[in-house]
């Protein structure tokens, strides 16, 4: 018998299958590792982020920062590069620690100041893309030794296909947000505060350290993911990734998050992601069809995910009960 | 009726208080701040800058106040704006005439949202998400009406609706203050804004009182549409071109924003529109100092970002509540007036 909290999971899994399934028949190119191992390196840093957002939105939040933290994250790499000469490495520690405060400082906003999440972090967006362009307004490359290490780092698949680095980090990414949603204390707190807040509190889930918690995970994941896209560029540019956010909250939604928090999965914001990007490449394959259907597909797919949740919570609610209350409520 | 005005008064007081700051400030870094002139037959002058520039964030918050009110948030109007400049380019390019261009712009963007409103009243979903759909593929459908160019005309009707005057008045103010007047008169002279009120306060008692909230919360959808179409065309005409990917870009945040400011909470509820209008000033006055000041414009955002933090730090629960607290433990007042301040809004 499967449970229906994970049937909006089994159908992203088999709508990317099915999907796959017809671009390999239309395109049997489109079945061979190369595409596959793109798949991974050009989807990374928006998976690493969505990773960050899941665990957002499973609290019953949102982080509007992302995008604008991840391209903060590349122009300062890319600034602190070129003018000091520190070790790039040295340079990640230190991005993933500023990236982890703001995410914390919303966090604190959002929980001592209760203001809602949807405001605090619009006005980090504006401060973090502020804080981008008064680093640098132009693109500036980043040209080191050990950037280039790191980009020759691959495991060439039979077929052609490279997997890179960039790939592990999010399968790493990936494998690590599974665990900490499901296997730590973390995790159960997180989908605790989604149930509702007040019941949360009464369990005894500690709110602040949670809510801060949360939102520090997001910051620090978005920093990562602008450590992967500067590796995947090789430039920080301030007008970079402009509503990535947008991207990351489609791809929790396609898999089968509640936007309204407490339930979902991780492992399926992987699969969210896959099927937007097999949506791109599919129509860098086809040729014909022009750059603005991704955008018409993906939001009929948000649609017609939404809908399927929707027709399985009231499924669910009926089973279980044919109370008074459901009738007045429609 | 001295009384209805004191109230209004008292609840847009704090916006007042902030719009003034603001544009003190204005005056202190651009003496000629407040200088009108009337020149070549149209208004001139950094004031009225503000209330020009400010017309699609004021547009935007009109609609979005009235959905905020039910609990929800329309997160497409900026979508939307580039569908209706799109439609009313796409329109008058064909050669028919500035009036079925903005007519045919406007049925879009009320058609928007009232599948926005079906969504969320008929399918019962969050408004986040069903708003977020629009947003996401909104952008692809103006595109596929401009077919992936910026489609310019030269309209003389149309392009008046952006960058003409009537009566030495630029004509946005007149269209964003029009509207805003008569929305306001609408919601406050019927009983339609308590009705509104009552489905964001708790939409299953408001129905069980006998309000038809499906029919409502459509139409505010639907209204929320219609300003984001006026917003749409007011650019377009503006630029004398229909750009599906930059009109309205993040013009949904500063409508929000300028909600929020305004002092209408985000749970729904009581709502001014007449504050939140001050907000998009206060937002468009926010910008103009920093314009004015002449700082290098790669703080603009940064600053921009830090006001708003602050003001949003001042209203925010918490801090009302101590200040509440200050207050009253500094100056003990009659239990009359004490009550008399719980009950004043926000």
């Amino acid at each position: 018998m499967i449970r229906s909290t994970h049937l909006p999971l089994l159908i992203t899994i088999a709508t990317f299958l099915l999907a796959y399934t017809l671009c390999g028949w239309q395109y049997p190119a489109m079945l061979s590792t190369r595409v596959l191992a793109n798949l991974l390196t050009d989807n990374a840093f928006l998976g690493i982020a969505a990773v960050g957002m899941t665990f957002v939105i499973l609290s019953g939040g949102i982080d509007l920062s992302i995008g604008s933290v991840i391209a903060f994250t590349g122009v300062f790499l890319a600034v602190i590069l070129r003018d000091t000469s520190i070790h790039p490495l040295l340079a990640f520690a230190l991005i993933l620690l500023i990236t982890i405060s703001f995410g914390a400082a919303m966090g604190a906003m959002i929980h001592y100041l209760e203001m809602p999440p949807f405001i605090v972090t619009l006005a980090g967006m504006f401060l973090a893309r502020g804080a981008a362009y008064v680093l640098s307004t132009d693109s500036v490359p980043i040209t080191h030794e050990f950037y280039d290490t790191l980009q020759s780092l691959y495991w060439k698949a039979p077929g052609g296909g490279r997997f890179r680095l960039t790939g592990l980090i999010m399968l790493l990414t990936f494998a690590a947000g599974i665990i900490a949603a499901h296997r730590t204390r973390f995790g159960q707190n997180v989908y605790a505060l989604g149930g509702g807040l007040q019941t949360a509190r009464l369990m005894g889930v500690p709110l602040a350290k949670t809510t801060i918690g949360i939102y520090a995970t997001s910051g620090g994941l978005a920093g990562l993911a602008g450590i992967v896209f500067s590796l995947y560029t090789s430039a920080g540019y301030s007008l970079a990734t402009v509503g990535v956010e947008l991207d990351a909250i489609a791809a929790v939604v396609i898999g089968g998050t509640l936007l309204t928090g407490g339930t979902g999965f991780v492992a399926g914001t992987f699969f969210g992601i896959l099927i937007m990007g097999l949506i791109q490449t599919f129509i860098v394959f086809d040729g014909t069809l022009s750059s603005w259907w991704t955008k018409i597909v993906i939001g009929g797919l948000l649609f017609g995910f939404i809908l399927l949740q929707k027709g399985l919570t009231w499924a669910t609610t009926l089973r279980r009960k044919p109370a008074p209350e459901f009738a007045a409520q429609s | 009726m001295m009384n209805h005005v004191n109230s209004t008064l008292r609840r847009i007081a704090p916006q007042l208080v902030i719009l003034a700051g603001v544009l003190l400030l204005n005056f202190l870094v651009f003496p000629d701040f407040f200088r009108i002139e009337f020149q070549h037959g149209r208004l001139f002058g950094n004031l009225i800058d503000v209330l020009n520039r400010g017309a699609p964030t004021a547009l935007l918050c009109i609609g979005m106040t009235l959905v905020i009110a039910t609990r929800g948030i329309d997160l497409s109007v900026g979508a939307v704006m580039a569908i209706a400049g799109a439609v009313a380019a796409a329109l008058v390019v064909d050669g028919h005439s500035w009036q079925v261009a903005l007519l045919g712009a406007l049925c879009a963007g009320a058609l928007c949202g009232a599948w926005n409103g079906v969504l969320v009243a008929v399918l019962r979903i969050q408004p986040i998400v069903a708003t977020l759909v629009l947003m996401v593929a909104g952008r692809g459908i103006a595109q596929l009406v401009t077919e992936g160019t910026i489609l310019t005309f030269v309209n003389p009707g149309l392009v008046h609706l952006g960058s003409g005057t009537v009566v030495g008045i630029p004509t946005p103010i007149l269209i964003w203050l029009g509207l805003g007047l008569i929305v306001t008169a609408v919601v406050r002279k019927t009983a339609l804004g308590m009705l509104i009120e009552a489905i964001g306060i708790n939409e299953s008692s408001s129905r069980l009182a006998g309000i038809n909230s499906r029919v409502l919360i459509i139409s505010v959808y639907l209204i929320s549409g219609f300003c984001a179409a006026l917003a749409g065309v007011i650019v377009a005409a503006d630029i004398k071109g229909a750009d599906a990917n930059n009109a309205g870009l993040w013009l949904e945040l500063d409508a929000i924003l300028a909600v929020v400011i305004g002092g209408n909470s985000l749970l729904g509820g009581r709502f001014s529109i007449i504050a939140s209008l001050l907000g998009a000033l206060i937002i468009q006055s926010v910008n103009s100092v920093i314009l004015l000041s002449g700082m290098p414009p790669e703080f603009n955002l940064v600053i921009k970002a830090l006001i708003i933090i602050a003001i949003l730090v001042i209203q925010s629960p918490t801090v009302k509540h101590a200040l509440y607290i200050l207050r009253a433990s500094a100056d003990p007042l009659p239990p009359g007036s004490i009550k008399e301040a719980k009950e004043s809004p926000q």
